[in-house]
């Protein structure tokens, strides 16, 4: 062990056999008795409960205050509930021009159409950078990593101008067909990264068996990246399930709006008047997103075990 | 060589699959920025032979390409030297939406926001990132309950339901000021208050600091414990452990979470938007460039001046980026 270590401290190296050096680092061990350290722990403990208290406190009040009538929510910050008043719930639901079940399967079917063209795109265009060889691929390979870095807003108004012109305002095209494109270029990225890591010799071998480029992505490769595929599902859900500043430009008919854009319809119908219910479908719109992170934490530890880092 | 980069692979494997807002983006772009320096001077040889292939496998990515993205930027470009209100057809103006910039101090103001928001926020939210990184990093007990909770906020942070919440917290009558009345202090109204709105939502930003940190985390494990060991029997404090051993090999992961946090708070928008009933205000306190952007055109449908606002943005995102790998020259350290 001292041998090992001697490189990286040459100048206390010849001190260590002499008393100040040998006696300093364990002086520094010997006195944590173990309660000392199980205090010490306590008490690191307690700060990181207290601190992680603190960050979710918000929320956690947002749900009590979603079951509470709309005049305690601005005098009561506790949390424990003396009635519960669910009907914030059903009030929220119908508050709009439409039941907010019209908002939710909206956003489904934009959030659905998003993670299947980033599915196929992105995999596909994938297989292309990581497995084949072409003319103009460093070329291009270079111009998809530029664009990961791309601010959205350089795009946004000529994107709109194109789609107002096809008469897809209104239509949750705008949104869904660049996925279509894998325009989310980070998922090419991290799936070319992945397939990267699959062995050639698979490929080699089912082409001696005569299989073509299409077959080897579809039953060689695709199987074998289904982490990577998965990773994909959980992000562009989130993202876009949240996203707001694209459905706010291009749904601007109440009928199809998605959870964001309601929400937003709902704060500027009510301003302060029913804050209960507007926190009640505020939870409701949070909800999916909480499942796919509890989903999401299951992947992440399997990710961690697979890969190797501990 | 052949080493480095094998550990290289699975140290991108590993962030991969982390699920986080920018973690997995975070470390594709990380690694997208060094796969970009490999790209010199690599040639491909005489075997061109999958171009048919390629093409089809590529047709959708290409497509976007040209029609979502390079396209829209050349237009963009053009359309910033124009008159364009979507009704009539463009007309060319010169520079004069850049000089009308110049003019316009609305615009300034919400340069001056954005950059306070950039140069604070995104500093305190990586300090608190890095804070928390290190003390879970210790191999502590319930890490994953820690992480989860720390984490969440990050995940939902960018929506509008938390912005709406924000909006209570920090109102007149809010979650803040509540708790200040039980001890006795009388609570301004935050955001109704010009000085304090655009602090609120800083704070909003810092509290979605969990992304940050499980890139953190992921980087404080690839430090081998051995460096601490050593450092230990040569009686090293723990202060001046983490000053020698744990900043300069934790310093290229700094970087680039400093890098992407950059990138992505000057396209902040929601949070701004919804606080703010989409005004920006009060007194245009809270009006982010890319809130006075969407007003120009989706609410005026200035869209010559929106596209200038865009490229501007752009450049600003690009110098700042430039500025950063600059500077990193003199703070980075790279273990090779």
């Amino acid at each position: 062990m001292t041998t090992e270590i001697q490189p990286l401290s040459p100048v206390s190296a010849p001190v260590r056999p002499s008393a100040a050096g040998a006696q300093q680092p364990q002086a520094r061990q010997r006195p944590k008795s173990p309660s000392r350290v199980r205090l010490r722990a306590f008490g690191k403990h307690l700060i990181l409960i207290v601190s992680a208290l603190a960050m979710i406190y918000p929320l956690l009040w947002m749900i009590a205050s979603s079951l509470r009538p709309n005049d305690l929510i601005f005098r009561e910050p506790g949390l424990l509930l003396s009635t519960f008043e669910a009907s914030n719930y059903s009030e929220g639901w119908n508050a709009l021009a439409s039941p907010f079940s019209t908002y939710l399967l909206n956003s489904a079917v934009v959030v659905l159409g998003c993670i299947l063209g980033n599915l196929v795109s992105c995999s596909m265009a994938a297989y292309a950078f990581a497995r084949l060889n072409f003319k103009g691929k460093k070329w291009l390979f270079g111009a998809m990593l530029l664009t990961i870095m791309l601010p959205f807003h350089v795009v946004i108004v000529p994107q709109y101008i194109l789609f107002s012109q096809i008469g897809w305002v209104n239509t949750f095209w705008p949104i869904i067909v660049p996925k279509l494109l894998a325009t989310d270029a980070f998922f090419v990225f991290l799936m070319v990264q992945f397939i990267r890591g699959i062995p050639k010799d698979l490929d080699e071998a089912a082409r001696i068996d005569g299989a073509g480029h299409p077959r080897i992505f579809l039953q060689v490769i695709l199987p074998l990246m289904v982490p990577a595929l998965a990773t994909t599902t959980i992000f562009t859900f989130i993202w876009t399930w949240n996203d707001f500043f694209s459905q706010l430009i291009y749904l601007t008919d109440p009928k199809m709006f998605t959870v964001p854009v309601a929400l937003r319809a709902f704060v500027d119908a009510t301003a302060s008047t029913s804050w209960g219910s507007l926190f009640a479908m505020s939870i409701v719109s949070l909800l999916p997103v909480f499942i796919a992170f509890l989903l999401g934490q299951k992947f992440l530890v399997k990710g961690i075990a697979t890969t190797g880092i501990k | 060589m052949r080493k480095r980069h094998e550990s290289k692979q699975i140290q991108g494997a590993g962030l991969r699959l982390f699920p986080t807002r920018t973690t997995c983006p975070g470390a594709c772009r990380v690694s997208a920025l060094s796969e970009l320096g490999k790209l010199r001077g690599k040639g491909l040889g005489a075997e061109a032979r999958d171009t048919k292939a390629a093409m089809v496998f590529l047709g959708p990515w290409l497509v976007g390409l040209v029609a979502i993205t390079l396209g829209p930027m050349l237009i963009s470009l053009y359309l910033s030297f124009t008159d364009y209100n979507l009704l009539q057809a463009p007309e060319l103006v010169g520079f004069e939406n850049f000089t009308r910039m110049l003019e316009d101090s609305r615009l300034q103001n919400s340069l001056a926001v954005t950059f306070i928001y950039v140069l604070v926020g995104v500093p305190l939210q990586l300090a608190v990132a890095l804070l928390i990184a290190i003390v879970l990093d210790k191999g502590i007990r319930g890490l994953p309950f820690y992480r989860s909770v720390f984490y969440l906020p990050s995940l939902l942070g960018g929506s509008v339901a938390v912005a709406i919440l924000w909006k209570q917290i920090f109102g007149t009558t809010g979650l803040v000021n509540q708790f200040l009345a039980l001890i006795g202090i009388e609570g301004p109204g935050w955001i109704s208050d010009p000085s304090t709105a655009l602090s609120t939502i800083i704070l909003l930003h810092i509290w979605t600091f969990g992304s940050p940190m499980i890139i953190f985390l992921a980087g404080l494990r690839q430090i081998p414990i051995m460096y601490y060991e050593a450092a230990q029997v040569d009686g090293a404090t723990k202060v001046s452990q983490f000053f020698q051993i744990t900043l300069p090999l934790l310093s290229p992961i700094i970087f680039f979470n400093l890098v992407l946090q950059i990138v992505g708070a000057f396209q902040s928008f929601t949070q701004a938007f919804i606080v703010s009933g989409g005004t920006g205000g009060p007194s245009d306190s809270t009006m982010f460039f890319t809130l006075y952007l969407y007003q120009k055109g989706f609410g005026q449908f200035d869209m010559g001046y929106a596209s200038a606002m865009a490229w501007v943005l752009l450049l600003i995102i690009g110098a700042f980026t430039a500025i950063n790998f600059y500077a990193s020259k003199f703070w980075v350290f790279y273990d090779d």
